[in-house]
């Protein structure tokens, strides 16, 4: 990844875009349409800031005709599509191109259906996460995974980045909890794939269709699988003298055959820097601090915490705090909930990184990371989802310092191929999108990318949904952007990211 | 225990360079299942052993040709399991003089990891933790160019690239060979509780759909006979507590039970006439043909959502009302097993093709059992 620092400068041709608005004005409202600099420059972006580019022409249809309009005009005419939800992406998966219209979907923003009794959700693209959650209360249910932007980002784009969430290690990611889709291809044609059940015929193109970053479709419909609510939810956090504790911890606790609805770890650094900012009274002597979510009926769960006392007591946890009622978990999770926000306190600039390893290397890969911090001389925060190996390196920097951006990079380099080399990969939940093309030619041999592109070509034989990013033809290795934040000057920076 | 991908891949390249026309088998136990194979039988029996297990880490590597009661031995002396149940089949052989008689069967094993994973077939616990496509976090596999690839890894959360492992679950062996697998494994719950209802088909539609809106442990619901069969599974307390909500009937010896289901080894399932699966929402209400007097017709799994059907209604109907309610239904075991899957879109035939071409440019492995309309 290559950090990049400096506005967007535009690259589209002016005559197409005045004649592209122009004819797509025949298909949609004149508001629907979007030409103009001012208009343009809020999409310049997604959550990945450092790739910016404004986009030759925005759409924000409002309704499936008029999205499908769209997409058969683009057919058409040749042009490429970049399909959008709320840009929340970490990944640039929906960065923009001077040769591409954006097409925008958070306007398809309907609760089509609540179903209890088949305890499923139809719902449009645009709707938020959230909201989906939020409608299905009413009913006893709710939707499992919650990606941390959750109160912005909507189900089309959670589709199609696979996202996951604090409680994806019990409940798994979107591929996990959703049954069918409806997308338009390149062509405009509705497709549906998937079942009303719990299957559909043939091959797994839902699997395909999930995370596939907006390469082989336009997601215009999804049904979500909706989930009793638990009865009773505790939080528990828990500190250990030592890195390699923490990690035993967690091994102990999924050994132990409890699968908890939450594991997360703060390393020492995050929990000064948190400590610093929100005054919880945090362990400053701990190495790390382990945050365990039970839930399920009254009697499974305190079950099961006498169990997880038992499992981290053999590995010297120590001040260990309970939080029962809601506002009891609200104030124990604000803890590792305000790291993004604490992180701007202390630097100016941070890159957030996404990898994963097997559990079983945590300690390892955390201990390694430490090394390549003082190796780099850059802090390195670590807050994370422990329970499933996902980790989040925030690299402290200075943007205006040449020589930490270089080192930033090149440290933020270091760690993927670490992860990597212990058996994880490239991203656990953010997806490669452009971010990291480049280092998709690591993990991936010429053969397998090959393998994808002739899958992508199946879906998308002209190449035109979403181009350039998340699979890397063999031949390119690029360099392209991180997620950079730059003096707390987010998109959106009330959102949590990690 | 032993490594033989070379060779597996050598023959592939064989194939692909003289026009031939490889039908992966493990060990056979679901001969019928999606009709018959056609080209070479191509074993990968040989290709045997556990690779790599970290119960910590929830996850178990093996190759494709292991057989599942090797790693289920395992994985039950590290108190964990494959979370999902794969049916573990013995084949059925029906005489050809006289249908209604079984013939001594040819077995070979009771399945395979790869074959598990090919099928994509589901035990009873599925509503509740997940597919076998869930499960599935990694493949190495061997494409028609006689290609070795590698995708997704050892970890649930994995979004770089597309989800090949995923696909490669219930292709059946029509898109390549899988080397090995990586899934994911559960703990086995402390303690497992059936109770089981007496009541109608009718009531007892309505009775799952209630427990099912409920935060209980859940991990098994049929109906069967006249009987439904609640499994839970969980802490002691916690079942306990679960169990003063349903009431009931304790069922002794509950494992061996489910197991017959699991396995179809009960009657219902041993008969020569068509087997039907539906898979419908679990609220989908019974067809207009069903008669209150057929009760036995039907055996209801996964809480309503995999319906059984073994009745004499002719199979068009039963496709009309499947298509009716979104669903999809196939013949899983008799004489028309080796019927097209119909898919609900005819967008997905032309997709379904080019996906087998995708993988396999040469046609190498036969797609006889992953047929489509």
């Amino acid at each position: 990844m290559t950090i990049v620092i400096g506005p967007s400068v535009d690259h589209a041709d002016p005559v197409q875009r005045r004649r592209l608005a122009t004819e797509l004005r025949k298909l949609l409202p004149d508001h629907c349409v979007l030409d103009q600099l001012e208009q343009l420059q809020p999409f310049e972006c997604d959550a990945m800031t450092s790739a910016r580019e404004i986009p030759l022409l925005v759409v924000l249809p409002e309704t499936l005709q008029q999205l499908q309009a769209v997409v058969r005009y683009a057919h058409e005419i040749g042009i490429a599509l970049i399909p959008r939800g709320a840009g929340t992406g970490l990944s640039g998966g929906a960065t923009p191109r001077p040769d591409a219209v954006m097409l925008v979907v958070s306007k398809l923003s309907r609760i089509l259906k609540i179903d209890a009794e088949n305890r499923i959700a139809i719902v449009e693209p645009g709707v938020c996460n959230l909201a989906i959650s939020e409608a299905a209360a009413a009913e006893g249910l709710f939707y499992a995974p919650d990606p941390s932007s959750q109160i912005a980002s909507s189900i089309g784009g959670n589709v199609a980045e696979n996202s996951g969430g604090v409680h994806c290690v019990k409940y798994g990611l979107t591929t996990h909890n959703i049954r069918q889709i409806k997308y338009l291809d390149p062509t405009g044609e509705l497709i549906t794939i998937g079942g009303s059940g719990l299957d559909g015929a043939g091959y797994d193109l839902m699997a395909v269709m999930t995370g596939s970053e907006g390469m082989l479709g336009v997601i215009v419909e999804v049904t979500v699988n909706l989930l009793p609510l638990p009865e009773s939810v505790v939080l528990l956090q828990a500190a250990f003298p030592s890195m390699e504790q923490a990690g035993e911890g967690v091994m102990s606790i999924i050994s132990a055959g409890i699968i908890p609805a939450g594991l997360e770890m703060m390393d020492q650094t995050a929990i000064e820097v948190v400590e610093n900012y929100i005054h919880m009274d945090l362990p400053l002597d701990a190495e790390a601090i382990l945050l365990i979510e039970l839930d399920g009926t009254d009697a499974e769960v305190e079950a099961q915490l006498e169990q997880v006392k038992t499992q981290i007591g053999e590995y010297q946890a120590y001040d260990l705090r309970l939080a029962r009622s809601e506002q009891e978990r609200i104030q124990l999770w604000s803890g590792r909930k305000s790291a993004f926000p604490a992180m701007g306190q202390v630097t100016t600039d941070f890159y957030i990184m996404d990898a994963t390893v097997p559990r079983r290397h945590l300690a390892h890969a955390l201990k390694r990371i430490v090394e390549l911090s003082n190796q780099y001389e850059l802090r390195v925060a670590n807050v994370f989802h422990a329970g499933d190996g996902n980790l989040h390196p925030l690299i402290l920097y200075d943007a205006s310092i040449a020589d930490e951006v270089v080192r930033t990079e090149a440290l933020a380099d270091e760690v993927l191929t670490l992860c990597l080399a212990l058996g994880g990969t490239l991203s656990g939940e953010h997806g490669l999108g452009l971010e990291k093309l480049d280092k998709a030619c690591d993990q991936f041999s010429t053969v397998e990318l090959e393998q994808f592109e002739r899958l992508k070509r199946v879906f998308d034989p002209d190449g035109r949904l979403n181009p350039g990013k998340a699979i890397p033809t063999p031949n390119r290795c690029a360099e392209l952007g991180g997620l950079h934040v730059h003096e707390g000057k987010i998109p959106f920076p009330e959102l949590e990211r990690l | 225990m032993s490594d033989i991908s070379q060779q597996l891949v050598d023959q592939i390249a064989d194939a692909r360079d003289t026009g031939g026309r490889l039908a992966i088998l493990g060990h056979n136990s679901k001969q019928g299942f999606r009709g018959q194979s056609a080209g070479e039988r191509f074993s990968t029996c040989d290709h045997h052993g556990i690779i790599d297990y970290e119960p910590g880490d929830l996850v178990l590597t093996a190759r494709s040709g292991t057989p599942l009661v090797e790693i289920e031995a395992l994985l039950a002396d590290h108190g964990q399991c494959l979370g999902f149940e794969p049916p573990r089949f013995q084949p059925l052989r029906f005489s050809a003089t006289d249908p209604a008689n079984l013939e001594e069967p040819l077995i070979q094993g009771l399945g395979t990891l790869g074959g598990v994973v090919a099928s994509g077939v589901s035990g009873p616990r599925r509503p509740w933790v997940g597919a076998v496509r869930d499960f599935v976090l990694g493949v190495s596999m061997v494409n028609g160019l006689a290609q070795r690839l590698h995708f997704g890894g050892q970890l649930i959360k994995n979004v770089a690239g597309f989800d090949v492992p995923r696909l490669m679950s219930g292709s059946m062996g029509s898109l390549g060979l899988m080397l090995d697998i990586s899934v994911r494994v559960l703990p086995i719950r402390p303690v497992d509780l059936t109770l089981q209802l007496e009541m109608s088909l009718a009531a007892a539609m309505k009775k799952m759909i209630e427990l099912q809106r409920q935060p209980l442990p859940l991990s098994g619901l049929v109906y069967h006979q006249g009987i439904l069969s609640v499994r839970l599974s969980g802490t002691e307390q916690g079942v306990a507590s679960a169990e003063s909500i349903i009431g009931g009937d304790h069922l002794v010896d509950g494992a061996q039970w489910w197991n017959g289901l699991r396995d179809h080894r009960w009657d219902y399932f041993l008969q020569p006439e068509p087997l039907w699966r539906l898979s419908l929402a679990a609220a989908t209400p019974l067809p207009g043909f069903y008669k209150a007097d057929a009760d036995d017709d039907w055996l209801i799994d996964w809480g309503g959502a995999q319906r059984w059907y073994r009745g004499d209604v002719c199979s068009e109907q039963l496709h009309d009302y499947v298509a009716e309610h979104g669903g999809h239904m196939s013949c899983f075991r008799g004489p028309m097993a080796d019927q097209e899957l119909r898919l609900g879109d005819r967008n997905l035939l032309p997709l379904h093709q080019q996906i087998k071409t995708a993988f396999d440019p040469p046609n190498v492995f036969d797609g006889s059992r992953a047929k489509v309309a």
